[in-house]
């Protein structure tokens, strides 16, 4: 599904990722560990397409395409899916109206139909209720004064309207208690299957309690430097990233 | 000062109805006295009175219904005065009144309303400060007089519109509202200026005053639609009695020059005030709000909120005044103004001006100019919304805040739909506004 090779990217002149390597098959979940600044949130803007982020060297290919090549939103007209670690507010602009356009959007370019409100209101209304958020966030602005949890919540909503083959979660489970992260972990359960894959970037451990990942890889330095399964994020949770950083 | 200005002052002093003769002497003395602004006068640092300079004739009588049948403006439903090039269209008006009110032309007042008019025409007003309204003093024939009676709730929405058809060439137009509010009265005056899209230079002075009574609440609407060539220098004078409440919002698309001067003047304690306002020049084009409230009496409260979308090579200026007399103790004032610049080319002056004399008052502003923000658009884009449709979704949403807050929801179906068609004449970017 989604293979990257050698990537080396830089957020204005400030080089993050640098020769970075990770191959994902369809239906697998990885999750992405590794110290602060290492470069989890970069990978992930980078695959979405964040404007201002350069890839200098490297290929990614998603579904045999040259995803690097894409504008943003044909990315996520592929599949991509990014889940911000801070989503950010749009006053004046509705959730309705937002989460409408995108879904739409993505139709358009399947050659499908703008979807009808009465069906879309449906679908809203479920997804609202899967992430355990109260059908009035439709009609606030977009994250408007939402608190942390629920902008998290509005993100795995939109996931779960927009269906993706791709979906990169960063740091999803950041600054949720534990009532939260069970509505965030079961959702993203829900939405397992084995045509779509998922990176999970996260600092701790316990978001993998609930979610069992198939890989966990430690980015360190701006590359991976060490790949496990999920006893690998027990063991970093126990001794903590200093040795590796040493390998590496 | 530019002659046809000085020639409508010297035709009208011969045709006003006797009544009026006082005010128009009162105009013409203070039109004489205060010397035409220009770039040097603080009030009209930004704004070319260039325009001007052609020479304008009087509207026509011979305007047909065809020739503003194209103009739109908002179906409402309740009693509409409508106006072609400075003329009144009783065909095209609607004048079923709801006991409790007077409507009507100054022309047509009669002797009882005359007196009222007399009484009270001109004293929301200061023509020594604003050279225009001096103008329209000096050279009034006729306007519009609304009154509501004490303790009347009138539900429908009160219409004046204001056409201009394109065919006329250079023509200029004085216009006159003044509405009364009597004690705990209520009421919605919808003011709309709008003129042909194809041609013709409206040049329009249009004076509105509002008395809002003790314990009154009105409503009202100035919506200036007009494009093109028309030029409209004009203003909203209000004075607000005890306890009264004033929900006032503007909208102005872009023309060729608009200037609008809005003032509030808390005259009584407990007085309310919100003021809202939307500005979308384009092109060229220039809209300057000035806007000015007076706290001259304890315990009144104000909020602003003025937005502007400022496109391509267009001029935006926007002076929020506020200013607290004395005595004014406890007073509340808000005042925001936000920009947003889709083009490097566009420009906004705006400055808050706060002169506070009392001591217990709690007062804020705020100015903010940006443009799009980069991350906002890229959040939006990585839920597969194209780069275009992002752009108008948030110019859009930019204004949107204040367009919801519009009380009438007539008037929201009606702007919704024609600012969504401002931001993009592409349907397929808008389809998701509206």
């Amino acid at each position: 599904m989604l293979k990257i090779d050698n990537l080396h990217a830089r957020v204005e002149s400030q080089a993050i990722l640098k020769g970075l390597n990770l191959n994902i098959k369809a239906g697998e979940i990885h999750a992405i560990m590794g110290p602060n600044g290492s470069g989890k949130s970069t990978l992930g803007h980078v695959l979405a397409g964040r404007p201002g982020y350069t890839v200098s060297a490297g290929s990614v290919t998603f579904q045999g395409q040259d995803l690097l090549a894409l504008e943003t939103e044909e990315r996520a007209h592929l599949g991509v899916f990014l889940s911000f670690q801070y989503p950010v507010e749009i006053p004046g602009v509705s959730n309705m109206e937002f989460l409408k356009a995108s879904v739409d959007s993505i139709r358009e370019r399947r050659g499908e139909p703008a979807i009808d409100s009465v069906s879309f209101m449906k679908q809203a209304r479920e997804a609202c209720k899967n992430v355990d958020l109260d059908i009035s966030f439709l009609k606030r602005g977009v994250n408007e004064g939402f608190s942390g949890g629920e902008k998290k919540r509005n993100e795995l909503m939109q996931m779960m309207l927009l269906q993706p083959k791709l979906a990169i979660m960063d740091e999803t489970d950041s600054g949720l208690d534990i009532d939260a992260l069970q509505v965030v972990a079961n959702g993203i359960n829900a939405m397992r299957s084995p045509d779509r894959s998922f990176i999970l970037v996260t600092h701790y451990q316990r978001l993998l309690s609930f979610i069992e990942p198939d890989f966990v890889h430690v980015l360190s330095g701006g590359r991976i430097v060490k790949s496990g399964d999920k006893s690998l994020a027990l063991e970093l949770e126990e001794r903590g990233y200093g040795w590796l950083e040493d390998v590496a | 000062m530019a002659d046809f200005m000085q020639q409508a002052v010297s035709a009208a002093a011969a045709t006003a109805p006797d009544w009026l003769r006082d005010i128009q002497s009162r105009g013409r003395a203070a039109w004489q006295q205060t010397p035409m602004p220009t770039r040097k006068t603080e009030a009209w640092k930004y704004t070319s009175l260039e325009a001007l300079k052609q020479p304008f004739a009087p509207g026509s009588r011979n305007v047909t219904a065809t020739d503003v049948s194209d103009i739109r403006f908002p179906a409402l439903g309740g009693p509409t005065l409508v106006f072609a090039d400075g003329q009144f269209r009783a065909d095209l008006s609607s004048l079923e009144l709801p006991a409790g009110i007077s409507l009507v032309r100054f022309e047509d007042a009669s002797a009882e309303q005359a007196a009222l008019i007399s009484a009270q025409l001109g004293t929301a007003v200061l023509p020594h400060r604003h050279v225009f309204a001096a103008l329209n003093d000096a050279t009034l024939a006729d306007g519009v007089f609304l009154q509501v009676d004490a303790g009347i709730t009138v539900e429908a929405p009160i219409q004046i519109v204001w056409l201009t058809s394109g065919q006329s060439g250079a023509i200029s137009m004085n216009q006159r509202l003044l509405v009364s509010l009597q004690a705990n009265s209520q009421a919605t005056v919808v003011e709309t200026f709008a003129n042909a899209t194809t041609g013709g230079t409206p040049f329009t002075n249009g004076i509105t005053e509002l008395l809002v009574g003790r314990g009154a609440r009105l409503n009202h609407y100035r919506l200036h639609l007009e494009q093109g060539n028309a030029v409209h220098i004009g203003g909203v004078h209000a004075r607000l009695d005890q306890d009264s409440l004033l929900n006032g919002f503007h909208i102005a698309l872009g023309s060729a020059l608009k200037r609008i001067d809005v003032v509030v003047d808390h005259q009584g304690s407990g007085g309310h005030c919100e003021l809202d306002g939307i500005y979308l020049p384009r092109d060229r084009e220039i809209v300057d709000y000035h806007t000015c409230i007076e706290h001259s009496v304890p315990h009144c409260s104000s909020r602003e909120r003025f937005r502007g979308i400022i496109a391509d090579e267009a001029t935006a200026i926007f002076n929020g005044r506020i200013h607290i007399h004395p005595q004014a103790q406890k007073t509340r004032a808000e005042l925001s103004n936000k920009n947003l610049l889709t083009s490097n080319k566009a420009e906004v002056n705006t400055k808050p001006e706060l002169e506070i004399y009392a001591d217990d008052v709690q007062c804020a502003h705020g100015a903010t100019v940006a443009q799009l923000d980069p991350s906002t658009l890229y959040y939006l884009r990585t839920r597969g919304i194209s780069k275009e449709e992002a752009e108008v979704m948030l110019s859009y949403g930019f204004i949107n805040e204040l367009v919801e807050a519009i009380a009438e929801p007539g008037l929201q179906d009606y702007l919704k739909p024609l600012l969504a068609r401002r931001f993009s004449r592409d349907s397929r970017l808008t389809r998701h506004l509206l």
